[in-house]
């Protein structure tokens, strides 16, 4: 019996092995783009969704009146031109008359004020409505130009309307309150099929202005485990794919027939010291704790490399050199002296909280600042969470310290405003500023020449590092893995994958 | 009333327990579904902002009064929308259950083709080489966590052999039957493989018990031969404790194999669930859970109908 055991052991799995690599010589589709991500997209309403994913999928389907480039210049999208009047008050735009939404309808005016003005309605709860206040009204003059009239000079809302969250949707769907249901976007592809957490199908939009994509289609497939996506890739089965974890994507190089985009990205990685609880109250204390930090060591042992020391700036237009920064270059001794200075000569015990798996580097980080961090005496307890939980935590304040990864922007005004100025909507998480932060922030917004800004922030910039409410870490890259025969996918900072719209394939 | 009857009366209390607790317990975990979908830029929202949010996620009311009204809506057969799909709870879970249950299925015939032979064949030859050899794999079976398992078989199939099962999108059964198979059949062995190892060991100290019984000694001295002893005489006796294990464990897997569908990117009900709290969406969490619970108090009726069948001295109904 034994021996016709183990003779059907081995032909069972043979079976299986043959049966699997039967359907698994499938062919390559035509043209259509085979991608892969571990997170899907959470809902289709471009104005109201946050998730990175999310914005991902709109920006292929919706359109805004401006986009950012590769370089993070503002280009035209739906809007051609656009202009600022001298006293900074109003902002025209002329939009491209061949802009049409995918059900053929051409993207008026009309539309523009209609999305503006949901995006400024409460009851749309569109998170991004913060950054168009200053909006106190709309002129449509005819259909190819919009007027926008600003209570106050507002230079970054150019910046602001470049993102997916000021998309442009259709008058008729906004009344009709389909948005977010049915996806009517301007972009280049129209979506045919939404199986959230598992598949996404889009095909072109043949009323594009940008003329033909070029791919057939994209079909997108959520494979929640990196590995899987590496090994799918690796297997020819998926031909472009976003990674988020640094240990999956050090390995693609490795791969003949894979390569690797990678681009430093705008959101930073940084432990949050919580003000408003003893004894992070005390300046010294928090500096001694920015001094303690090796921020090169953290990104070689727990990012394996993969990140670049920074400071609060993380856009290459204003970022400064790190080293000429507060304490950036780690000073162990002087950390001691401040604590001591502080009252602290024997240190103390402090919970840090970190997201499990958000970014998946978090638990690493923590680990390895509860290590430097010993070292001046400070006993940090890490407290991993699940990331609702965390976020949830992280909203209320409800922390001394925090590893975190947070989003950039590509302007330092509406990255910082919402933490660092007195009327903040998120001061109850940063729990500092002061009248320099609050004065320069002012500064930098009604400020229209780039060489001035790019002084104030600066100063900014320097002052928060000073002052260490955050101790801010390393930016990290975005990854894209791709097979060899996808050609023209330009990554971007900013994580969009607008250029597959551009994208071919070889046969 | 007669015992199907009985047990088939606690099943709407069980079930009536399974949800309150649910209810209570997904809206106790901080965060909502607000801070699911906004993440940190939730904190950006007006309080007139989020209340309009609430209003929609339908967690703007005492949770007693949200209880109420989704327990109105089950007795009318409504399970709720799921805020993620846009879609009834019921239509969701019903159209992921086929590959969960297919899944579930493959699975137990892998278990028990293999674990039962080897279990039984441990027995005959009991610390034989055979039997060392048995149960030093079944150890290894069920100490292997099943996500190093999958991992390892998704590591050797794309690196040894370049290929990997199609993954993402997953093609039912109707569709390609064998595109169907070659997606399943790698979970099947990554779940089977621990299914397996119980199965071997419970059938093996099962047989052990029965061959020692005086029943088998009499059949072996009338001259029956050694395979009819084993299999007419003493393997349906031992059948018991592996068709108890086997139904608690396809109980287990009809409520998802989490780890295994998440691997192998199977949009399964175990994936559903874990994704729907994640996003905290209440009502597919709920429906879930309480399809789940139903699945299991099912096989477990099965189970126990399944006891009288094999041994005519058990009654059911304890009478």
């Amino acid at each position: 019996m034994g021996r016709h055991f183990t003779h059907g052991l081995i032909s069972g799995i043979a079976l299986a092995a043959l049966l699997g690599s039967a359907t698994i010589a499938t062919p390559a589709g035509a043209a259509t783009l085979r991608m892969a991500w571990a997170q899907d997209a959470t809902g289709l309403d471009p104005q109201k969704q946050t998730a990175f994913s999310s914005l991902r999928l709109l920006e292929l389907i919706y359109e805004p009146l401006v986009r950012l480039d590769a370089t993070l210049q503002v280009v035209p999208a739906i809007a051609d031109s656009w202009e600022f009047a001298a006293d900074g008050l109003t902002l025209t735009f002329k939009l491209n008359p061949k802009a049409k939404f995918s059900s053929g309808v051409p993207v008026t005016s009309e539309d523009v004020k209609a999305s503006f003005a949901r995006i400024l309605d409460e009851a749309t709860a569109a998170a991004t409505r913060a950054n168009f206040l200053s909006i106190s009204g709309m002129d449509t003059p005819d259909p190819t130009t919009i007027v926008f009239h600003l209570s106050q000079p507002d230079a970054p809302i150019l910046v602001a309307m470049a993102t997916i969250n000021a998309a442009i949707v259709p008058a008729a769907e906004i009344t009709a309150g389909t948005i977010g249901t049915k996806a009517i976007g301007s972009g280049p592809f129209k979506l045919d099929q939404w199986n959230p957490n598992a598949s996404e199908a889009l095909s072109p939009n043949a009323d594009w202005a940008g003329g033909k994509t070029g791919v057939d289609g994209i079909t997108i497939s959520v494979l929640p485990d990196e590995t899987a996506i590496l090994a799918s890739l690796r297997a020819g089965q998926t031909d472009f794919a976003l990674l988020n974890d640094p240990l999956v994507a050090t390995l693609v190089p490795d791969e003949p027939n894979l390569q690797l985009n990678r681009v430093p990205g705008l959101a930073y990685n940084v432990l949050q010291l919580n003000p408003s609880r003893k004894p992070m109250d005390n300046l010294q204390v928090r500096q001694a704790i920015s001094c303690a930090v090796n921020r090169q060591e953290i990104i070689d042992t727990a990012l394996v490399g993969e990140g670049k020391v920074t400071g609060p700036l993380t856009m290459p237009a204003y970022a400064s050199d790190p080293n000429t920064l507060f304490c950036y270059t780690q000073d162990v001794e002087k950390a001691k002296q401040l604590m001591k200075d502080a009252g602290f000569a024997d240190g103390f015990s402090a919970t840090v909280i970190a997201a499990t798996g958000e970014p998946p580097v978090a638990s690493s980080e923590a680990q390895v600042l509860q290590s430097q961090l010993a070292a001046i005496g400070i006993k940090l307890d890490i407290k991993m969470m699940e990331l609702n939980v965390y976020v949830d935590a992280w909203l209320k304040g409800d922390f001394d310290m925090a590893v975190a990864q947070n989003g950039g922007r590509p302007d330092p005004y509406p990255m910082y405003n919402r933490y660092f100025t007195k009327d903040g909507n998120l001061l109850k998480v940063s729990n500092y500023v002061d009248d320099t932060l609050d004065g320069l922030m002012q500064e930098g917004r009604k400020e229209t020449d780039p060489a001035k800004r790019k002084e104030i922030f600066a100063k900014f910039e320097a002052h928060l590092a000073e002052m260490s409410p955050w101790v801010w870490l390393s930016t990290s890259y975005s990854y894209t893995a791709q097979l060899k025969t996808v050609h023209g996918f330009e990554p971007s900072p900013t994580g969009t994958l607008y250029s597959l719209s551009k994208v071919t394939l070889d046969n | 009333m007669n015992y199907l009857t009985q047990r088939l009366a606690t099943f709407p209390l069980i079930l009536l327990g399974v949800s309150v607790l649910v209810f209570v317990s997904i809206r106790l975990i901080p965060g909502d579904a607000i801070t699911a979908m906004l993440g940190t830029e939730a904190g950006l929202l007006t309080p007139d902002q989020r209340a309009s949010l609430a209003a929609y996620f339908g967690i703007d009311q005492p949770i007693y009064l949200q209880y109420g009204r989704w327990l109105v809506g089950l007795f009318s057969g409504d399970l709720g929308i799921s805020v993620t799909y846009g879609r009834p709870v019921l239509a969701v879970i019903l159209e992921r259950f086929p590959l969960t249950l297919e899944l579930a299925l493959l699975s137990m015939v892998i278990a028990l083709c293999v674990g039962i032979p080897a279990g039984v064949l441990a027995a005959t030859r009991n610390e034989g080489p055979a039997d060392l050899g048995i149960r030093v794999l079944a150890m290894l079976g069920q100490s292997t966590p099943s996500f190093v398992v999958g991992l390892v078989i998704i590591f050797v199939l794309s690196v040894v052999f370049g290929a990997v099962p199609p993954m993402g999108i997953f093609t039912p059964i109707y569709v390609n039957p064998l595109v169907n198979l070659s997606q399943l059949i790698f979970p099947a062995i990554t779940l089977g493989f621990a299914f397996a190892a119980s199965v071997t060991r419970i059938s093996r100290s099962a047989m052990l018990d029965v061959l020692s019984d005086d029943y088998v000694r009499t059949a072996r001295s009338k001259g029956a031969s050694a395979r009819s002893v084993i299999w007419r005489h003493a393997f349906p006796n031992a059948l018991i404790p592996v068709v108890t294990l086997s139904g608690i464990e396809f109980g287990y897997l009809l409520g998802g194999a989490v780890i295994v569908e998440q691997i192998f990117a199977l949009p399964g009900i175990g994936r559903l669930v874990l994704d729907a709290i994640s996003q905290r969406d209440y009502a597919l969490v709920e429906g879930c859970v309480l399809f789940i619970a139903l699945n299991f108090l099912i096989v477990n009726l099965l189970v126990d109908l399944a006891y009288a069948a094999l041994d005519p001295r058990i009654r059911l109904g304890g009478r």
